[in-house]
């Protein structure tokens, strides 16, 4: 065949989605909005604490029904700094690098919380730190985990 | 009702970053003929067909209807499923319980992607919780480099180590001439590629590609009609365990070593290292041919570094691992896991030419994909 013109056909249209929080996930925000403060739910079963707070247990397939205020300090359990260039389906742009994508296991919470760092030095960071939630002022918070800015080492 | 069976014909297309030159369903036809041919089937032979791929790459989400040409499933039973990077093992696991029903006698299997068509990261952004992953998880890069810094902290394990797992695969890839990266790299380079997500660098991490892979299935008799040396279905395990990101214990990888228990206890397998003849591991970055070797059981926590740099994992080693070059070298997603099963079969067919490990008798294909989760097959030169 004789060499065509290969052509592509761009899409960049947005369609907006609602995404329904639940009960639980909508307690779990509005305290955090309202309050700054973090809350889990107990499974009566194994006895995991979990955040955000859920219907279910998924190893247990048990309600964990006993809400617990969980501190606004933790630990670093793992994290990356995150230094190349993608587009974020939040914003259809590139997300801001480098930043440090963390996992964090707040004090009295057995399973931990996806979010930042501020601190992108690898030398810096280290599995282990201590780390403290650094909130947005009340009259900028909205009801979603943005809301906390992110964490700042504490040790 | 329930039958044996075995893989008879493997197909895949050559992989490239991108292939501007066919639009997926034409890429998909592609290693669906090549696999019939592998067989020497003709489409008429096929009884059901399975397709897959992670939709939002390519943002098609009625891919079964949509592929019909590609696939020739025209007028034939036709399932979509999709589940991740793990979608490639699925749809193998798919293929063998329909055939082990009874229900079907040769089934067509078929996985691609066409990574090109989107920002791959973004994509894969859009499988996490929207309201409390997503926006702070990164895609698979940081996903997976979140894993390595828990584990090299644990057991003082080097970037050079990591580095010797991409040193290996991109060797053996040099030898298959379906893989998208097919020149070999020094331990050094790897440490001079950019970081992309502290610890992993460029060349750490798998490409992505544009390809596709199809496999056939058939029953005990025709297999052994068909094929001289049908790759048998001895086992397969699959382990899911949770589904936010933020609730993966990045200590252990639970479901390789769920997975794996499950798979040697049927078998009776007590020395993995010793009793298995090669892997197709999928291995998406460098660290995972350390950690999650640990976890199927070849050597204990910390000490597979040992393993990597005394050769036992290369081609010519104890075990050889990834003789295809692996993930590292070609990652067209949505076929990446059915290659993976596809080269396990060409292993103990004895048809994977330039990358043939001598002797096969038991080949272990895995998948990985999801929050952490693992699909592993075990094919072998004799039914079970």
């Amino acid at each position: 065949m004789k060499k065509t013109e290969l052509l592509f056909l761009k899409e960049d249209v947005d369609i907006p989605y609602n995404w329904a929080a639940g009960r639980y996930g909508s307690l779990f925000l509005t305290r955090l909005r309202d309050e700054g403060k973090f809350i889990g739910n107990r499974c009566p079963s194994c006895g995991k604490v979990y955040l955000p707070p859920r219907v279910v247990c998924g190893p247990c397939f048990t309600p964990p029904e006993e809400i617990v205020e969980l501190g606004d300090t933790g630990t670093l359990v793992s994290y990356s700094v995150v230094n190349y260039p993608f587009i974020d389906p939040e914003t259809g742009s590139r997300r801001p690098i480098p930043y440090t994508l963390g996992y964090i296991r707040l004090d009295g919470c057995d399973t931990y919380l996806s979010h930042f760092v501020d601190e992108t030095d690898p030398a810096k960071l280290t599995p282990g730190l201590r780390v403290k939630a650094v909130f947005r002022p009340r009259e900028e918070r909205t009801g979603r985990l943005q809301d906390v800015l992110h964490f700042k080492i504490v040790d | 009702m329930a039958q044996r069976v075995a893989i008879i014909g493997f197909g895949q297309t050559r992989h490239r970053s991108r292939r501007d030159d066919v639009n997926g369903v034409e890429l998909i036809q592609e290693a669906v003929r090549a696999a019939l041919e592998d067989a020497d089937l003709t489409l008429d032979q096929i009884d059901a067909m399975i397709i897959g791929n992670m939709d939002h790459f390519e943002g098609v989400n009625y891919v079964d209807t949509w592929s019909v040409d590609g696939t020739g499933a025209y007028m034939k039973p036709l399932l979509k499923l999709t589940t991740g990077g793990t979608t490639g093992t699925t749809l193998g696991i798919a293929g063998y319980h329909f055939v082990a029903s009874g229900l079907f006698d040769t089934v067509l299997v078929v996985g691609w992607e066409k990574n090109s068509e989107s920002d791959t990261t973004g994509a894969i952004i859009t499988c996490s919780d929207p309201i409390f992953d997503r926006f702070s998880f990164s895609g698979a890069l940081p996903g997976l480099a979140v894993e390595a810094s828990a584990y090299m902290k644990a057991y003082g394990i080097t970037q050079e180590d990591a580095a010797r797992v991409t040193v290996r695969d991109r060797r053996h890839g040099a030898n298959n001439p379906y893989a998208h990266l097919r020149t070999p790299v020094t331990v050094e380079e790897v440490m001079n590629s950019p970081m992309l997500s502290w610890p992993v660098k460029l060349l750490d991490i798998c490409p992505r590609t544009d390809g596709a892979a199809a496999v056939i299935f058939a029953g005990e008799r025709k297999a052994r009609r068909l094929a001289p040396q049908p790759a048998w279905v001895i086992a397969t395990s699959v382990r899911h365990d949770y589904a936010y990101f933020h609730d993966i214990d990045y200590t252990r990888m639970h479901t390789i070593e769920g997975a794996a228990k499950e798979l040697y206890q049927y078998v009776g397998i007590k020395e993995p290292l010793k009793e298995l003849d090669v892997i197709e591991l999928y291995q998406p970055y460098s660290f995972a041919g350390l950690k999650w070797i640990e976890a199927l059981g070849l050597c204990p926590p910390g000490e597979s570094p040992r393993l990597l740099w005394d050769g036992v994992t290369d081609m010519g080693g104890e075990l050889p691992i990834n003789p295809s070059g692996g993930v590292i070298c070609t990652n067209c997603i949505g076929a990446t896991g059915l290659l993976r099963i596809g080269e396990a079969a060409l292993q103990v067919m004895g048809r994977a030419e330039g990358r043939q490990v001598p002797n096969v008798n038991l080949a272990l294909a895995t998948g990985f994909g999801g929050a952490f989760w693992s699909d592993m097959m075990l094919l072998g030169r004799r039914p079970w």
